[in-house]
C-alpha cells in the first residue's frame, strides 16, 4: 500500500500541556500512522493515554491550554495544522466530522435535536433547511432510531443515551465527510445499547465510504468496527498493524496486558461454608424503595420492587443490571441512606432499622458502603491518614501511635506504600485513590462491605489489580461482598452468587455456574449475549434482535417488566399475568412464564460469551 | 502463554510540601493583577492597624491656617475644608472603613456560612425556616433598612456593624447554601453519614472545608460591598459620626472642594477605589474562584 | 426514553406548577416583610403624634391625638389592622401629609418607575453586551480593558459619580440641569436632559455588576463539553456564544439582573437627594424623618414587593429557558 493513496497521514505529532511554573508537558509525542482511504484505524489505550487528544488534533483542535507543538496532520491534499482559524471551520464539520464521548453532554440541552444536526450544513449554505431537514431524517432511519420523522423536534432530555449517540452520528454524517472521528462513541452505554449502536454506525460509515478514526480503551469492541489496530500507553505508540495480527499476535507485551485484564480470570471461589442453620449474614425480604413521598406504600419515583436477596457469611453476592436498573439505590437502602418504603433487611438475623437515626453503632460498623468513583468518594480536603484514621476513632476509640499503627498496617493490607499517609488524596492515582477507598471500609473491621460499582471507573489493568486485592482480603478476612457491577464478567470472576435487576426487579438469581449456559431468564441472555468477543467478525455473526412489534395493551404494575424488551415473550400470557417464579435445575431463580425446557430450547444457538 | 508485565499505576505527582514552600507555590500561580490586588489588600490592611500611629496630627486639630491646602511637606496630603490635616484624617478613616468592613463581612460571612451548614445537616423545616427568614432579610433594600435602624437607634459603631452584617448575611447564607448542599451530596459525605458520624462532625470536617475556597472569595466580595455601603451611609449622614470619619465621610465632607480637584476629596476617593479595585482583583485571581454568581450591592 | 406528546403537556403543567410555587413562598415572604417592617417600625422612638405636635404640647394633648389616631392600642391588634387594610388595598392615612397614604405614593411612584425604566433600558444592553464580549475575547487585551472599567465602576461610590457628574455637566459644561425637575408637559429632549445625569450614575453602579455576572455565567458554560462539541462543528465562537451558550447561560444572567434592577428602586435614596427627585426612596426617608409610619410601612412594602415580583420574573425566565422545565 503505497504513501500515495493512504487518505489521512499523521507524522511526528507533539501535543503538550501546561504544567505549574510556565513549563510544558508532553502528552503525546512521536505519533505516526496512516489511514489508507475508506478504512477505520482505532486508536486504543487506557485513560491519559492520549487517544482524544491526537483524534481532535486531526481536526487542528487541542483542547485548553494544550498546544499542538510539532509534527504534521495530511488529510487528502490538505495539511491541517498549516491553516488558519477560518479556514479550519470550514474543515470541520464538512470534510471531518466528530462524534463526541458522550453524547448526552455534548448536544445543546436547550436546542432541539433537528437545529443542532443541520447547522453546520445549513450555515455554510451547503444545502436549504428543508433539504437538510430531508436528508436527516433519512440518516436517522438508517441509524434505526425510532420514529425519525419526529425525533429531530426532541431535546436532549426527551432521550435516551443511545438514542443520542446514534443522532451525534447522524450529525456528523450530514456533510458526506470523508473523515469521521469517533471518540469512545459507546462508552457511556449499556452493553444491550452499544451492540445496536456498533451495527448502526458500522453500516453507516460503510455506506458513506467514509474513513475513520474510532477511539477506544476496548479491545472487544474495537475487535469489531477496526481494521488497523493503534495501542497507545502514556502518548507514545505501543503497538501499530493490522487488526487481526494486533488482536491474535501481539507483538508488544503492553498490548498483551491489556488484553488478559480485558477478560478477567474467574476467582477461585473459597470453600463455600457448608449450608449452616445459622440465618445468613443479611437478608433483604421483599424490598420496596425509591425516592419522593411515599404513598400508599409506593414512593414517587419507584426504583426497586419486591426484591429479596440474601448472603450468606463468607460468600459474594453479585448484582448485575443496566444503568438505572436500581443497583446503587440497593447499597444505599441496606447501608441505610435511603428508607425502603416496604420490606425488611436483616443483618445477622437482626432488622436494621430503616433509616441510620434507628441502627446501631456496632451495626454500622459492621456493614461499610465502597463507593464506584474514588474521586468522590475521598474528601479532598483530608489525608490518606486522617481518612483511614477517622473509623479507627469513631468505631474502636484508637488514637495517637496506636491509630498510625493500624493506619500503616492498612496501607500494607491494600498494598499502598507507607508515604501515602500524608498525602491529599487529590496527588494520588485513580487506582490508589480505590485503595484507600477500600482500607477506609476495612479500618471498621466489616463483616460485609457493599462495593458499588467498584472497578467501573478504572482501566481494565488498574480495576484487574483492584479485583485480586478484594478475593485477597476475603480470604484473609473472612468477609462478605455484595459486589454491584454492570458488566457481568467482572462480577462472574468475582462473585458466588449473582442477582440480576431489571427495572428494579430481581429477574434472576443463583449461584454463579448457572450463568454460564442456557437457560437463563431472557434478560440475562440479551445481557450475556451483549458483550462482544475479542474477535473480529462477532458483531457480524450476533443475529440482529428482531424488532418487536408494539404492546398492544398498556403495561400495568405486576406484569413482567421485561416484556416491552423481550423476545420470548408469549402474547396473551405475558401481557395478561405477572410472570411466577420457578426454580431452574442449575439452581437459578428466576421471573418468568417459559420453563427451563421451553428457556432452553430458546436460547440453544447461544455461545456463551464469558467461558473461561 | 500469560503477559508478565508488572501491573502499573501512575506515580505519584507532588513532594509533599512544607507551608513556606506552599505559599511561595500559591504566590506563583497568581497572576500578576492578582499580584498587585493583594499587595493593595495587604496595604490596607496595615494601613488600618496602624494608621492612628502612623498620623503626624491629630484627628479632630485644626492645624493648617489654609483650607484646601496642596501637597507641603508639613502636610503631605494638604488640608481639609476645616483646615485639617488631610492625612491624618484619611489614616483614622482608613481605620474606621477598613475596621468596620471587615468586622461585618466576617461576620455576615460566618453567620451565613454557619447557617448554611445548619440548614444542610438538618431536617428540611428547618432549612425552610432559615431560607424563609433570610429571603426576608434579602428583600427590605439595605439603605432602607440602615435608614430606619439608625432613626430607631442613633448611629454608633456597633450599630452600623450590626446594620452591615444583618444586609450580607442573606447573600452569603445563599451562596454558602448552594455550595454545601451539592457537598453534602458528595459520595464522601454520604459515606460519613453511613458510618453513622453525627451531624456536627459531618458539616464542621466534612462539609466545610471544602467550601472554604469559595466561601473566602465571596467574602471579598461582601467586604467591598460593605465599604460602599457605608460611604454611602456617611453620604447620608447616617454612618460614623464627626468628629469621627470613615473615608467615605471624608469624601461628603470635603465634596465642595471637587471643583478645584482639592486632595481632601481626591485622596479618599482614591484610598476607597484602590481598596476595593485591589479586592476584586485579588477575589478573581484566585484559583478555582468557582461560583461568583453573587448578588448585588 | 421517547416520549410524546402528552409528557410535553405535562411538562407544561409541571412548569405552571412551579411558578405557582414560587408565587405561593413570595407571597409568604411578603408575609413575613410585613412583619418585619411594622416591628422595626415599631422600635422608633417618638411616634407621629409627638412629631405632630412638636416639643411644646402638653402630654394630654399628645396623648389625645394619639388615642384619636389609634396608636395607643397594643402592637398586634394594630398590625392586624394594618395588614387587613393592605391586603385590601388601603394602606392608611399618612399621618404627617393628612391624606390617604395611597394618594402620596402615587404622587411618587410614577417617577421611580420612570427612573427605573429608563436606567434599566440603557443599562441592561450595555451590561449584556460587556459581559459576552469580555467573555467572548476572555483573557485578551480587551477584556481586561472591560474588566477595569467594570471594577472602576463598581469602585466608586455612587454619590462620587453623581457629585462629579454634576461638576462636568453642569457647572463646567453646561450641558445639563444639576437637578431633575419632573413637570407635565416638558418635551422629550427636555425630559432626556433631565434624566440623564440619574440614569448615567444608576447605570454605572448597575452595569458593571451584571456585566460581571454575565461574563461570569457565559465563561463557565464555555468549559462544557457542548462547547467543544460546537467548535469542532466548525461553528465560529461568535455564533457558539451567542446561539450555543446564551440560552444555557439565562437562568443566571437574569438572577444577577433581577438583584440589580431591585437595586433601582430603594437604592436609588442617593441619587434622588443628589438631583433633588421626587422618588419614592427619598419618600420613605421624609417618612422616618417624620415618623409617619403607615407611610414607611407602606413604602417598605412597595421595595420588597418589587423585590420578590423581580425575583419572580427571574425565575419564570429560567423555567422558559429550560426545555426541561417548560415541557415544549
Ligand atoms: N436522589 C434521587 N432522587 C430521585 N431519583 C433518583 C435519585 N437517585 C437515583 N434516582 C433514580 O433512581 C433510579 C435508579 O438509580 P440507581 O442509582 O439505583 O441506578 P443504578 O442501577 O445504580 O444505575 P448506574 O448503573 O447508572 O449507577 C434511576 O432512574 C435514577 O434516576
Ligand atoms: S415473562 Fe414473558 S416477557 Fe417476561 S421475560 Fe418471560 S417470556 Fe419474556
Ligand atoms: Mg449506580
Amino acid at each position: 500500500m503505497g504513501a500515495a493513496q493512504d487518505h489521512v497521514q499523521v507524522s511526528g505529532l507533539r501535543i503538550t500541556a501546561p504544567a505549574a511554573g510556565g513549563q510544558e508537558t508532553p502528552i503525546v509525542s512521536d505519533v505516526d500512522f496512516t489511514i489508507p482511504r475508506g478504512q477505520v484505524l482505532a486508536l486504543i489505550g487506557e485513560s491519559g493515554s492520549g487517544k482524544t487528544s491526537i483524534a481532535q488534533a486531526l481536526m487542528g483542535y487541542a483542547r485548553g491550554g494544550c498546544r499542538i507543538a510539532g509534527g504534521g496532520v495530511r488529510v487528502g491534499d490538505t495539511e491541517i495544522l498549516t491553516l488558519d482559524a477560518s479556514q479550519l471551520r470550514t474543515v470541520r464539520g464538512s470534510r471531518i466530522a466528530y462524534v463526541a464521548q458522550s453524547a448526552a453532554s455534548a448536544f445543546n440541552l436547550s436546542r432541539t435535536i433537528m437545529d443542532q444536526v443541520v447547522e453546520t450544513a445549513v450555515g455554510r449554505g451547503l444545502i436549504s433547511r428543508p433539504a437538510a431537514e430531508a436528508k436527516a431524517v433519512s440518516l436517522f432511519r438508517a441509524l434505526a432510531l425510532p420514529q425519525p420523522e419526529a425525533i429531530g423536534g426532541r431535546y436532549v432530555h426527551q432521550l435516551s443515551g443511545g438514542q443520542l449517540q446514534r443522532l451525534m452520528a447522524a450529525m456528523a454524517l450530514m456533510t458526506d465527510p470523508e473523515l469521521v472521528i469517533l471518540d469512545e462513541p459507546t462508552t457511556a452505554l449499556d452493553v444491550t445499547t452499544q451492540i445496536d449502536v456498533l451495527r448502526a454506525f458500522k453500516r453507516v460509515v460503510r455506506q458513506q465510504g467514509a474513513t475513520a478514526l474510532y477511539v477506544s480503551h476496548d479491545l472487544a469492541v474495537v475487535a469489531q468496527v477496526a481494521d488497523r489496530i493503534v495501542v497507545l500507553q502514556r502518548g507514545r505508540i505501543r503497538e501499530a498493524g493490522d487488526a487481526t495480527q494486533v488482536l491474535e499476535r501481539p507483538a508488544d507485551i503492553y498490548t498483551r496486558t491489556l488484553m488478559a485484564a480485558a477478560r478477567p480470570p474467574a476467582q477461585a471461589s473459597p470453600q463455600r461454608p457448608a449450608p449452616q442453620q445459622a440465618p445468613p449474614l443479611l437478608e433483604v425480604r421483599g424490598l420496596t424503595a425509591g425516592y419522593g413521598r411515599v404513598e400508599a406504600g409506593v414512593p414517587k419515583i419507584p426504583v426497586l420492587r419486591d426484591v429479596t436477596l440474601s448472603i450468606a457469611k463468607g460468600t459474594t453476592l453479585g448484582v448485575i443490571g443496566e444503568s438505572g436498573s436500581g443497583k446503587s439505590t440497593l447499597a444505599r437502602v441496606i447501608a441505610g441512606l435511603v428508607a425502603p418504603a416496604g420490606g425488611q433487611v436483616l443483618f445477622q438475623g437482626q432488622p436494621l432499622a430503616p433509616t441510620l437515626s434507628g441502627r446501631t453503632r456496632e451495626q454500622f460498623q459492621r456493614i461499610q458502603l465502597v463507593f464506584q468513583n474514588a474521586d468522590t468518594a475521598l474528601n479532598p480536603a483530608h489525608t490518606v491518614s486522617r481518612i483511614l484514621g477517622r473509623p479507627l476513632a469513631f468505631y474502636h476509640g484508637m488514637d495517637g501511635r496506636a491509630r498510625n499503627r493500624r493506619v500503616a498496617e492498612l496501607l500494607d493490607l491494600t498494598q499502598l506504600p507507607a508515604g501515602l499517609a500524608d498525602r491529599h488524596c487529590g496527588e494520588l492515582s485513580g487506582g490508589q485513590k480505590q485503595r484507600v477507598n477500600l482500607a477506609r471500609a476495612l479500618a471498621a473491621d466489616p463483616h460485609l462491605i457493599l462495593c458499588d460499582e467498584v472497578t467501573s471507573a478504572l482501566d481494565t489493568v488498574v480495576g484487574t489489580a483492584i479485583l485480586d486485592l478484594l478475593a485477597e482480603l476475603r480470604r484473609e478476612l473472612d468477609l462478605s461482598y455484595l459486589f454491584i457491577s454492570h458488566d457481568i464478567s467482572t462480577v462472574r470472576a468475582i462473585c458466588d452468587d449473582i442477582a440480576v435487576l431489571y427495572a428494579g426487579q430481581k429477574v434472576e438469581m443463583g449461584p454463579r455456574n448457572g450463568f454460564g449456559d442456557a437457560p437463563v431468564h431472557p434478560y440475562t441472555d440479551l445481557l450475556i449475549g451483549s458483550v462482544p468477543e475479542m474477535r473480529r467478525g462477532w458483531l457480524e455473526e450476533k443475529e440482529m434482535a428482531a424488532t418487536l412489534p408494539p404492546l398492544a395493551t398498556a403495561q400495568s404494575a405486576n406484569l413482567c417488566c421485561f416484556l416491552p424488551r423481550c423476545a420470548a415473550r408469549v402474547e396473551g400470557l405475558c401481557d395478561r399475568l405477572p410472570p411466577p417464579r420457578i426454580v431452574l435445575g442449575g439452581g437459578n431463580e428466576l421471573l418468568c412464564h417459559h420453563d427451563g425446557q421451553a428457556l432452553q430450547h430458546l436460547q440453544r444457538g447461544r455461545q456463551s460469551a464469558i467461558s473461561p | 502463554m500469560t503477559p508478565t508485565v508488572p501491573l502499573r499505576e501512575e506515580s505519584m505527582a507532588k513532594p509533599a510540601s512544607t507551608a513556606a514552600s506552599r505559599v511561595r507555590h500559591w504566590l506563583s500561580g497568581l497572576s500578576t493583577s492578582g499580584r498587585v490586588g493583594l499587595a493593595l489588600v495587604i496595604l490596607w490592611l496595615v494601613l488600618g492597624a496602624a494608621g492612628p500611629l502612623l498620623a503626624p496630627y491629630d484627628v479632630g486639630a485644626f492645624v493648617s491656617p489654609e483650607v484646601f491646602d496642596g501637597m507641603s511637606t508639613r502636610h503631605w496630603l494638604g488640608s481639609d475644608y476645616l483646615g485639617r490635616d488631610v492625612l491624618s484624617r484619611l489614616l483614622s478613616g482608613a481605620q474606621y472603613t477598613v475596621g468596620l468592613a471587615l468586622a461585618s463581612a466576617l461576620l455576615a460571612s460566618a453567620t451565613g456560612a454557619g447557617l448554611a451548614l445548619t440548614a444542610t445537616v438538618s431536617p428540611r423545616w428547618v432549612d425552610e425556616v432559615i431560607s424563609r427568614f433570610m429571603d426576608t432579610l434579602i428583600s427590605i433594600p439595605s439603605k432602607v433598612f440602615a435608614l430606619v435602624l439608625v432613626a430607631a437607634f442613633g448611629s454608633s459603631l456597633a450599630l452600623l456593624l450590626l446594620i452591615a452584617a444583618a444586609t450580607y448575611t442573606p447573600g452569603a447564607f445563599r451562596i454558602a447554601r448552594a455550595l454545601a448542599i451539592n457537598l453534602n451530596q458528595m459520595d464522601y459525605v454520604q459515606v460519613a453519614y453511613a458510618r453513622g458520624e453525627g451531624r456536627l462532625y459531618i458539616a464542621t470536617a466534612e462539609i466545610m472545608p471544602n467550601m472554604i475556597h469559595p466561601v473566602l472569595a465571596d467574602f471579598g466580595l461582601r467586604f467591598v460591598f460593605i465599604v460602599l455601603l457605608l460611604s454611602g451611609l456617611s453620604f447620608l449622614g447616617l454612618g460614623v459620626q464627626p468628629p469621627n470619619a470613615d473615608l467615605g465621610s471624608l469624601v461628603r465632607e470635603n465634596i465642595s472642594g471637587l471643583g478645584d480637584g482639592a486632595l481632601a476629596i481626591l485622596a479618599p476617593a482614591m484610598a476607597i477605589a484602590t481598596l476595593t479595585i485591589g479586592v476584586n482583583l485579588l477575589i478573581d485571581a484566585l484559583p478555582g474562584r468557582g461560583r461568583r454568581i453573587t448578588g448585588g450591592r | 426514553m421517547v416520549h410524546g406528546t402528552p409528557r410535553n403537556r405535562s411538562g407544561i403543567a409541571a412548569a405552571g406548577r412551579l411558578i405557582l410555587r414560587r408565587l405561593g413562598s413570595a407571597l409568604l415572604t411578603l408575609l413575613l416583610v410585613s412583619l418585619v417592617v411594622f416591628t422595626i417600625s415599631a422600635l422608633l422612638p417618638g411616634d407621629a403624634a409627638e412629631e405632630t405636635l412638636g416639643q411644646s404640647a402638653t402630654p394630654e394633648a399628645v396623648a389625645a391625638l394619639r388615642h384619636q389616631m389609634g396608636l395607643d392600642q397594643p402592637a398586634h391588634l394594630r398590625y392586624v389592622r394594618w395588614l387587613g387594610g393592605m391586603i385590601k388595598g388601603d394602606p392608611g392615612q399618612s399621618l404627617v401629609a393628612n391624606m390617604p397614604v395611597g394618594q402620596v405614593i402615587a404622587g411618587r411612584l410614577p417617577n421611580s418607575l420612570t427612573l427605573a425604566g429608563l436606567t434599566a433600558a440603557v443599562a441592561i444592553p450595555l451590561a449584556l453586551a460587556i459581559g459576552i464580549l469580555s467573555a467572548l475575547y476572555r483573557d485578551t487585551g480587551l477584556d481586561r480593558a472591560l474588566n477595569l472599567m467594570t471594577l472602576g465602576m463598581v469602585a466608586v461610590p455612587e454619590f462620587l459619580v453623581a457629585t462629579i457628574a454634576v461638576l462636568v455637566f453642569s457647572v463646567t459644561l453646561r450641558w445639563l440641569p444639576s437637578i431633575t425637575v419632573v413637570r407635565e408637559g416638558i418635551g422629550w429632549a427636555e425630559m432626556l436632559r433631565g434624566y440623564a445625569m440619574p440614569v448615567m450614575t444608576l447605570a454605572c453602579v448597575t452595569v458593571a455588576q451584571m456585566a460581571r455576572m454575565t461574563r461570569a455565567a457565559v465563561i463557565d458554560q464555555l468549559s462544557r463539553p457542548y462547547v467543544e462539541m460546537a467548535l469542532l462543528k466548525g461553528l465560529s465562537p461568535s455564533r457558539v456564544v451567542l446561539v450555543h451558550v446564551l440560552p444555557n447561560a439565562v437562568a443566571p444572567i437574569v438572577n444577577a439582573m433581577a438583584l440589580s434592577l431591585s437595586y433601582l428602586l430603594g437604592g436609588a435614596v442617593i441619587v434622588e437627594t443628589i438631583f433633588n427627585y421626587p422618588g419614592i426612596a427619598s419618600l420613605m426617608v421624609n417618612a422616618v424623618t417624620s415618623r409617619d409610619m403607615p407611610l414607611l410601612q407602606a413604602c417598605a412594602m412597595i421595595f420588597c414587593t418589587a423585590y420578590l415580583l423581580l425575583m419572580l420574573a427571574a425565575d419564570v425566565c429560567a423555567i422558559l429557558a429550560n426545555p426541561r422545565l417548560r415541557g415544549q
